[in-house]
């Protein structure tokens, strides 16, 4: 328990520190509007990916329509905080939530034919329901249709995603680590073995679809209020993609690689803007050639941890992560 | 009567991109059997395609005979080559990897492409005489009949190739068991390069029939007919040759029908309804057998 207690306290402290600089940084002028705006993006790319990373990493099971859920989210939370007369922070919170309440709704009911399908399949109704969720907002009147959503508060603020981020993924992190976690892993293991010693796969599938599409959500409602305006375009088939990629990149089943990669992905385009046209061929390029040399992620299923790094590597017992040993 | 007449007509509209969608989604449900990978990239094929015939009719000015069967020759080649590259040193790894890399290999080639030609479209060249045939009140474009027949003709050719010749029973049995093909003497890698040369001419041939009807050609053009294609593919059972061809022709009517008598804008949504409901039913497609998994 004792170097529990030290991850934890260490956890925290780097935390809050990282926390502290950015700030400072931040009021200073060092990092400007522009920076703030991709640390921004990186916290929402963040929680999508570690959300996704349950769905399809630890639960195994192929999504391609997490874009949808997001899009769930940002227009509920959006059209919410623009018709509610409150502070801006309970705003934000209370908006993004309902939004992620909404997005968790619709996964619950995806949940529903998915468990007669197994893995393409699914994946393809995943895309499916995705893509309907679009068109469905392309006609809707509320929703601004094709014109778009615009007049937004601009309610996110870099603190506020810092923080929703860290509490997010501090929930997949306990999550993961329960009972629950320990009972969907086993259900990417082997559905038929985990079922055989009683775990009930429908429950365990829906709950993990419903906690994804929920924090989807969440995402969703942090990245209206930060854009401003939403356009149906923004939630496409391209936009699921994107969010896979960053869970294969960093590796399936990793929390800390999912972080790593999205914070890689959100910069890398950025960081290639200096070859001009040649940035998206750059791109697709770095893209095959890391899953060529990596094909299991960048950091594969070993998960980062700050404690082991500190303590060295020899105390490694004490706050390991799961292990996914023996996956695919 | 005109109602009747109305009804048919969309009905051959939906004929006519089911075809389309029926050679495209062949290339998908070909590679997916034999090495059980989602190849994104074959959506590009048919951009290929598209690019590779403008090039060879507006550019270099060539007959039409060899401005039909070069970018042709040219995609099969580069569906080879794709596969040699990026997936197959993949084969053994995590199938998703393989599923990143070919998401990869499709924003590559779009954005070559984009790089070469700019975001403009361009207009594809008329080669097929457009003024329609009148059957009664129906009207038949020449452009309809033709693809439609080359579509039906292709079929049957692959249909005969896979079922009756060595190297398409070959790619049957790679497909059923590549361990077992293998120990029977089957080059493993030569079938599977040969799938991806068939699926490929086929979705270049589909991308030029594409082109024919909707003449306006753009690097992402091939992105949604490829993600319909995909679904038709899905919906008939993935890796089942008939599923193919016959889930392409229900997404074309289903589509043509949504568009002409309830909206255009929720085409979409319909077809992929159609797609989970089918799958709810049936979840492993129109005509696959559902294979119960053993301990």
């Amino acid at each position: 328990m004792n170097s529990r207690w030290k991850a934890n306290t260490i956890n925290t402290t780097s935390i809050i520190l990282i926390y502290v600089i950015l700030v400072l940084l931040i009021r200073m002028g060092f990092i400007n509007s522009y920076y703030e705006g991709i640390l921004i993006e990186m916290g929402i790319n963040i929680i999508l990916a570690v959300s996704l990373n349950l769905a399809t990493g630890y639960l195994g099971q192929l999504t391609l329509g997490h874009a949808g859920f997001m899009a769930i989210g940002a227009y509920a939370a959006a059209i919410f905080s623009s018709r509610v007369n409150m502070p801006d922070l309970p705003l934000l919170l209370i908006s993004i939530i309902i939004g992620g309440l909404l997005a968790a709704l619709l996964g619950f009911l995806m949940a529903i034919p998915v468990f007669r399908l197994r893995g393409d399949y699914l994946a393809i109704i995943t895309l499916g329901f995705g893509e309907i969720i679009r068109v469905i907002i392309l006609n809707l009147k509320i929703t601004g249709g094709g014109k778009g959503l615009s007049g937004i508060l601009p309610l996110t603020s870099f603190s506020s995603v810092y923080f929703v981020t860290i509490i997010t993924i501090a929930i997949f992190y306990t999550l993961i680590n329960s009972r629950h976690g320990r009972a969907i892993i086993s259900i990417r293991e082997d559905e038929i073995a985990s079922e055989a010693v009683g775990i009930s796969t429908k429950y365990y599938k829906t709950f993990a679809f419903t906690i994804a599409a929920f924090f989807a959500g969440i995402a969703g409602g942090l990245f209206a209020h930060h854009t401003l305006v939403l356009d149906p375009k923004d939630f496409g088939f391209i936009r699921s993609i994107e969010i896979l990629i960053i869970v294969v990149l960093g590796g399936m089943g990793n929390l800390t690689g999912s972080i790593l990669a999205a914070i890689i992905i959100t910069i890398l385009p950025r960081m290639l803007m200096g070859f001009a046209d040649w940035n998206m061929i750059i791109y697709s390029i770095l893209l095959i050639a890391m899953m060529l040399f990596k094909p299991g992620g960048l950091l594969g299923k070993r998960e980062f941890s700050l404690y082991k790094l500190l303590a060295g590597r020899k105390k490694s017992h004490g706050n390991a992560p799961v292990k996914n040993e023996g996956s695919e | 009567m005109n109602l009747l007449a109305n009804f048919l007509q969309q009905l051959i509209n939906g004929i006519h991109v089911g075809s389309i969608y029926a050679l495209i989604a062949l290339g998908y449900t070909m590679v997916y059997g034999i090495i059980k990978l989602i190849n994104f990239a074959h959506g590009d094929i048919i951009m290929m395609g598209a690019y590779f015939t403008f090039v060879c009719i507006v550019s270099l000015g060539l007959p039409l005979w060899a401005a039909l069967i070069i970018p042709v020759i040219l995609c099969l080649v580069s569906g080879i080559l794709i596969e040699r590259v990026a997936y197959k040193p993949l084969r053994n790894s995590p199938r998703l990897s393989a599923l990143i890399t070919a998401i990869g290999v499709s924003f590559l080639l779009e954005n070559v492409f984009f790089k070469k030609f700019g975001q403009n479209p361009r207009p594809f060249p008329q080669f097929i005489n457009p003024t329609p045939i009148s059957i009664g009140p129906l009207q038949i474009s020449r452009i309809t009949l033709i693809t439609v027949l080359v579509s039906i003709l292709l079929m049957i050719l692959l249909d005969f190739f896979v079922k009756r010749s060595k190297p398409g029973k070959a790619m049957r049995a790679v497909s059923e068991d590549q361990g077992a093909a293998q120990l029977m003497g089957i080059n493993v890698n030569s079938t599977i390069s040969l799938t991806f040369a068939i699926g490929s001419a086929l979705g270049a041939i589909g991308g030029i029939l594409y082109s024919v009807a909707y003449p306006l050609i753009d690097p992402f053009m091939g992105v949604m007919p490829g993600l319909k294609a995909f679904v038709a593919a899905v919906l008939g059972g993935i890796g089942i040759i008939p599923g193919a061809m016959l889930g392409g022709f229900i997404m074309g009517i289903a589509e043509s029908l949504t568009k002409g008598y309830i909206s255009s804008q929720l085409a979409d949504a319909v077809v992929f309804g159609i797609l989970i409901i089918v799958l709810s039913l049936k979840p492993s497609g129109l005509l696959g057998k559902n294979i119960k998994e053993k301990v």
